[in-house]
């Protein structure tokens, strides 16, 4: 079982709701609380685990905004796990998510070195690494209704642009849409196979609202009950 | 990336101490330059040690959690910074048995004496190896995904450690030309490294674009919004950049305190064997290296720049 995101760049309004709701839902729980730096003071900052940046794509007039929320992809290849002194970064073999066991972890940053997509922050309260857990504390949990066993952010998106799900199963909803879509994992070329798959903008067809030609017969009659009804 | 000077000094320090303790056993064993007498192989030995256990100390202060160190010895068959304390923890006991067997002298132990201090050196050469993995097995920084980061830790390691044990020859003629001309083909080699070594990171990097990271390879992609006001752990440690013109300037003051001036000064030590010209070259050669240091951290770029903006790193 190989659980992970997929995000629909199609979709995605950059709205950050899922950035927030990953920060309430990690107010609590093993890697809570996700430290505040600042903030309500000058310069706020703090640690989050999913973090949305936006981006230009193409060149003006046919350019178009990008929303990119990125998190742990939690790679086949997780190159953090390999580097950690210490054990505390692990993949589980049940479903290859990424972890980081608090405590062990001894705050040397060299699993964020490892990590080409910044998942991973150093929280100075605790001088320990953080990041995404894909809510494996919601995700198992009996007392949860079945619907709500998903990551908080996944739950969320208003705009359905988040999905969770068994990427190893090529029957899943996740795995069909990456499928349809032909959705890709990033920097590919590092070699770190990320389970987490972005869709790409889909290719909206042109819809004609010129050079349509006379209305026919059937046309007329129903702009004409139309107008009736409208009127 | 963010210079930590704890890591810098760290580096440095136990790159030298190792060098030192590898040339000073080599020159023990082989008997270089007529050999050494046992007062100096001590005081060369206990210099090694403590260079080396002072920058280890150093390494405790780059940790946001100091108290789980003791873990980092756990990984050692997946992690190179675990193999890089294994190493350097198991280097110690038998640097102790050579320096502790040369200053008690006794007729008999000559073997082990020379057994011990092979394995420490054999110890000492894969510890500094194994610093230089911990930066060079990173396909995130391509600055330093070489192998010429590992090489020129151990040449530099080297290079100033010949420049230690230099200074604590004493100047009988023949006997320090032997070191001077090691001194100096330690320095000409480390020199050339690292020159190629600017050289081959001068170019940005092709393989990793701001394309490949949105995965959008078919146009131009440019960062909009970064999605934070302000600054973020990744920003903080990664974002740090530095301008051409000043890593240009470092370089050259590196490479002219590093190379060219105890070179210079190795060189007119030819004709009179001048103590404090050894002592000089050293310091110089110590700030040239703690500022090459810095500049391979801060000339490093990690791929997460370009989920900032960066086009390419």
């Amino acid at each position: 079982m190989r659980l992970g995101l997929v995000i629909d760049l199609d979709v995605c309004v950059g709205c950050h709701a899922c950035a927030v709701a990953c920060k309430e839902w990690n107010a609590s729980g093993t890697t809570a609380p996700l430290t505040d730096y600042q903030p309500y003071g000058a310069e706020p900052s703090g640690v989050w685990f999913n973090r949305i940046r936006h981006y230009e794509v193409g060149e003006y007039p046919n350019n178009k905004t990008i929303n990119f929320p990125m998190s742990c992809m939690h790679c086949e290849d997780a190159a953090c796990v390999t580097v950690c002194p210490t054990g505390a970064s692990y993949k589980r073999a049940e479903d290859g998510i990424v972890l980081v066991d608090q405590d062990k972890c001894m705050g040397c940053n060299y699993c964020s070195w490892a990590c080409p997509y910044g998942a991973r922050e150093l929280d100075r309260e605790s001088g320990t690494m953080k990041k995404c857990t894909l809510c494996v504390d919601r995700i198992y949990d009996q007392n949860l209704p079945v619907e709500e066993r998903q990551p908080a952010c996944v739950l969320t998106c208003p705009a359905h642009a988040r999905m969770f799900g068994d990427l190893d199963d090529p029957q899943s909803a996740v795995s069909t849409t990456v499928r349809e879509r032909g959705g890709y994992g990033l920097m590919p070329e590092l070699g770190y196979n990320p389970t987490n798959h972005y869709l790409p903008p889909r290719k909206a067809k042109p819809i004609p609202t010129e050079g349509l030609g006379k209305p026919g017969f059937k046309e007329r009659l129903k702009g004409l009950a139309n107008r009736i009804v409208k009127r | 990336m963010h210079p930590a000077f704890s890591v810098i000094f760290f580096t440095v320090a136990s790159g030298a101490g190792f060098g030192l303790f590898a040339l000073l056993f080599l020159a023990d064993a082989l008997k270089l330059g007529g050999g050494l007498t046992p007062m100096q192989v001590v005081l060369a030995g206990v210099a090694a040690l403590v260079l080396v256990a002072a920058g280890l100390t150093s390494s405790l202060f780059h940790l946001a959690n100091p108290k789980n160190a003791w873990r980092a010895f756990s990984r050692f068959r997946t992690s190179w910074l675990s193999r890089e304390g294994v190493f350097a923890v198991l280097f110690f006991p038998f640097a102790f048995a050579y320096v502790g067997l040369t200053w008690l002298d006794l007729s008999g132990f000559g073997a082990l004496r020379l057994g011990t201090g092979a394995i420490a050196t054999l110890l000492a050469w894969i510890t500094v190896f194994s610093t230089g993995m911990i930066y060079g097995c990173l396909k995130t920084i391509r600055q330093w995904n070489t192998p010429l980061v590992p090489a020129s830790y151990l040449a530099l390691g080297h290079f100033s450690g010949a420049l230690l044990l230099l200074i604590l020859v004493q100047p009988e003629a023949a006997a320090v030309h032997a070191y001077l001309n090691l001194t100096m083909a330690l320095l000409i080699a480390a020199a050339l490294l690292k020159a190629i070594y600017y050289f081959w990171i001068a170019e940005a990097g092709v393989a990793s674009t701001i394309n490949t990271a949105t995965g959008f390879t078919r146009a131009q992609v440019k960062l909009l919004d970064a999605g934070h006001t302000h600054g973020t752990f990744l920003t903080q440690e990664f974002g740090f950049q530095i301008a051409r013109r000043y890593a240009l300037a470092l370089k050259l003051f590196a490479f002219a305190a590093a190379f060219v001036l105890p070179l210079l000064a190795l060189l007119g030590a030819f004709g009179q064997p001048d103590w404090t010209l050894a002592v000089v070259s050293t310091v110089l050669a110590a700030l040239g290296l703690v500022v090459e240091r810095w500049l391979f951290f801060a000339e490093a770029r990690h791929v997460v720049n370009l989920y900032h903006g960066a086009q390419r790193c």
